[in-house]
């Protein structure tokens, strides 16, 4: 397992992911921008202080599980299982060419510690369901199993037959985490398939509902500490995310729901994650 | 195979229906093996999962009316160890969650128990909705998938038995109407192998499911006829054992193939592919000719689409006057 860092550390870690996303997406040419960079935070929360894991050794039998259901998000994790030393950082930049492991929407077979084939939306939160189920029939309940899922995700039927499940079953070794940024491919999500009142809806199928700032990395290990806590009921973080977070120009935007950043971009995007926005001058200028 | 197997389908035969065989092999795979779990989506009697369901219900899992939910949650148990077996009817279960099946299970390679029940137009008067076809043809399609369809409850129980050992995900086809007993508990099964019933230089009448009952009925009735039919067992059609179908063809030189289900995509559909490539031969495919069932007592409905032992001897006929 590795040490647990300061929070200052932490913020350094997330943005240095947040710029390893931005320099596999340009150099793929295609990928999602504004999710991941949105989920940085939670990341670097869940691979540096929350999960129980081990980078040398991905199928540890006592690890907790992360899921991501929204596959598409996956350059986030590539970045910080780079950083918690899964592989090499230099593999990020085979992200989406033939042969790589780290295929455009992540597949289990392939990657070492990627819990679980996905990309498709809706089926992760089930999985966690048979995971839990699972842990409980083998008195291992002191197992987590974590599951990322976006907003827009929330359309499908599939996510609420599994919500169902988890709260008749009471499986409280499930903590979901919404990237509530509000954002899907056709536009805001409240404009696309209104979902409020969202907290309301999780609480009436049976869970237990936090909501927190998703880019405070401090509001993600503490809420995950409260959930952890709850014995009855399944746990759902609504993490409210900024998509694009960092970037000024890609954040708020739909638009950069699934582009890369090209050539130009890119570089406006590190500049400004290096300057955190202007604030400080970057080491590499 | 003729002595270790085979009830004389001339004399009197004992009809169940096969899923009773899937829900005893279920309830025996649960004693001898910890690990194999059960869930279904509010049809468990029906699918006959309540035997496993009563004997170990903290092994047990009732889902609710939630096909996609179902599926999925078996490729989680599967992840954590277990030896899931999930069912319901098969125009839902493969039906209705077609693209976790093919995700999450598939290219995840976890090896879920998918049960179809129901399948066929022999589910009767329940009608189209509820009679699937073309659950072979979307499971067939998937890498990584085994298709199973036994021919009676004897089978299936042997099938459900050999699933719980199988590393792959599996997918068996169950019938709801009582189905002639054919074979006999010596009648070897394994996860792979077509079986030669009766031989036969003439004619190969390929078959699984229901409709091996029907071919070797009919291969009897072709026997009045002057033509000696052999007759081959399917029970796997994916991964489909090429090796036994084609030297069967190879001596027979035509094929009638039968199933209850769509032609296409199904096990005439397999045969006409491997046939084409390797050892082309005349052949009449039964089955569904890209139609949809309808409401009808079964016996009625079997003879109405032309899937017996009437239409597999005139298709055998067919096959042989154009050799
Ligand atoms: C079953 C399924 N349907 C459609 C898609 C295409 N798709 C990919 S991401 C996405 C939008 C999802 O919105 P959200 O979960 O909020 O992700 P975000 O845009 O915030 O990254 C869609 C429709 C898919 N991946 N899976
Ligand atoms: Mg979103």
């Amino acid at each position: 397992m590795l040490k647990k860092l300061p929070l200052a550390q932490l913020e350094t870690i997330a943005n240095d992911i947040r710029e390893d996303i931005i320099r596999m997406l340009e150099h793929a040419g295609s990928g999602h921008s504004a999710g991941p960079l949105g989920l940085a935070d939670i990341f670097t929360a869940l691979y540096f202080d929350i999960l129980k894991h081990d980078p040398k050794n991905p199928d540890w039998p006592e690890r907790d599980i992360l899921l991501l259901s929204n596959g598409h998000c996956v350059p986030v994790r590539y970045a910080t299982m780079a950083h918690a030393g899964y592989f090499d950082r230099k593999e990020l930049m085979t992200l989406r060419q033939l042969g790589t492991r780290l295929q455009g929407h992540p597949e289990r077979k392939r990657l070492p510690g990627m819990e679980t084939t996905s990309g498709p939306l809706g089926s992760g939160l089930s999985q966690a369901c048979g995971m839990a189920l699972a842990l409980r029939m083998d008195n291992q309940q002191h197992r987590w199993v974590y599951v990322v899922m976006g907003d827009g995700e929330q359309d499908e039927g599939n996510v609420w037959e599994a919500a169902m499940l988890a709260g008749k079953e009471k499986l409280h070794n499930i903590i979901a985490i919404t990237d509530r940024n509000n954002i899907q491919i056709d536009g805001p999500t409240e404009s696309v398939m209104p979902l409020e009142d969202l907290k309301a809806k999780w609480e009436a199928f049976g869970w237990h509902v936090l909501e927190i700032d998703g880019n405070d990395i401090e509001a993600v290990i503490d809420a995950c500490a409260m959930g952890r806590a709850i014995e009855n009921k399944p746990v759902m973080i609504i993490a409210h995310t900024i998509p694009g977070k960092g970037v000024d120009f890609m954040e708020y935007d739909f638009n950069w729901h699934g582009k890369p950043p090209n050539k130009e971009e890119a570089k406006k995007a590190l500049h400004e994650l290096r300057t955190l926005g202007g604030k400080i001058k970057g080491e590499h200028e | 195979m003729s002595d270790m197997y085979l009830v004389d389908v001339s004399g009197n035969l004992t009809s169940e229906p096969i899923r009773k065989g899937f829900g005893r092999g279920l309830l025996e795979a649960g004693k001898r093996w910890d690990n194999v779990v059960a869930a279904c989506a509010d049809l468990t009697d029906s699918t006959q999962m309540s035997l496993f369901a009563e004997e170990f219900p903290e092994r047990y899992i009732e889902i609710g009316v939630a096909e996609q939910n179902l599926v999925t949650t078996g490729s989680g148990l599967a992840a954590m160890g277990k030896v899931p077996f999930v069912s319901s009817y098969a125009a839902f279960m493969p039906g209705r969650c077609w693209e976790q099946i093919r995700t999450t299970i598939c290219l995840n390679d976890r090896p879920v128990k998918l049960i179809g029940s129901h399948a066929g137009v022999s589910v009767g008067p329940d009608g189209a909705t509820h009679q699937m076809l073309e659950d072979l043809a979307l499971m067939r399609v998937l890498p990584n998938m085994v298709v199973l369809a036994p021919c009676d409850s004897v089978e299936a129980e042997k099938a459900t038995l050999a699933m719980a050992l199988d590393k792959r995900p599996n997918y068996m086809r169950l019938a709801r109407e009582a189905t002639p007993i054919i074979t006999t508990d010596k009648t070897p099964f394994e996860i792979g192998p077509a079986y030669v019933l009766t031989e036969g230089a003439d004619v190969s009448l390929i078959a699984t499911g229901t409709m091996t009952y029907q071919a070797l009925v009919a291969a009897e009735e072709l026997k009045k006829d002057g033509i000696q039919a052999e007759v081959v067992h399917v029970p796997t059609i994916k991964p489909l054992d090429a090796g036994t179908i084609l030297a069967s063809v190879r001596k027979t030189g035509a094929v009638v193939t039968a199933e209850e289900g769509q032609i296409v995509g199904g096990l005439g559909g397999a045969i006409a592919e491997l046939l084409s490539e390797e050892q082309p031969a005349p052949i009449k495919r039964i089955g569904m000719r890209d139609r949809f069932g309808e409401s009808g007592a079964p016996d009625k409905l079997l003879e109405y689409f032309g899937l017996d032992a009437r239409h597999i001897r005139l298709a055998a006929h067919s096959v042989v006057d154009k050799k």
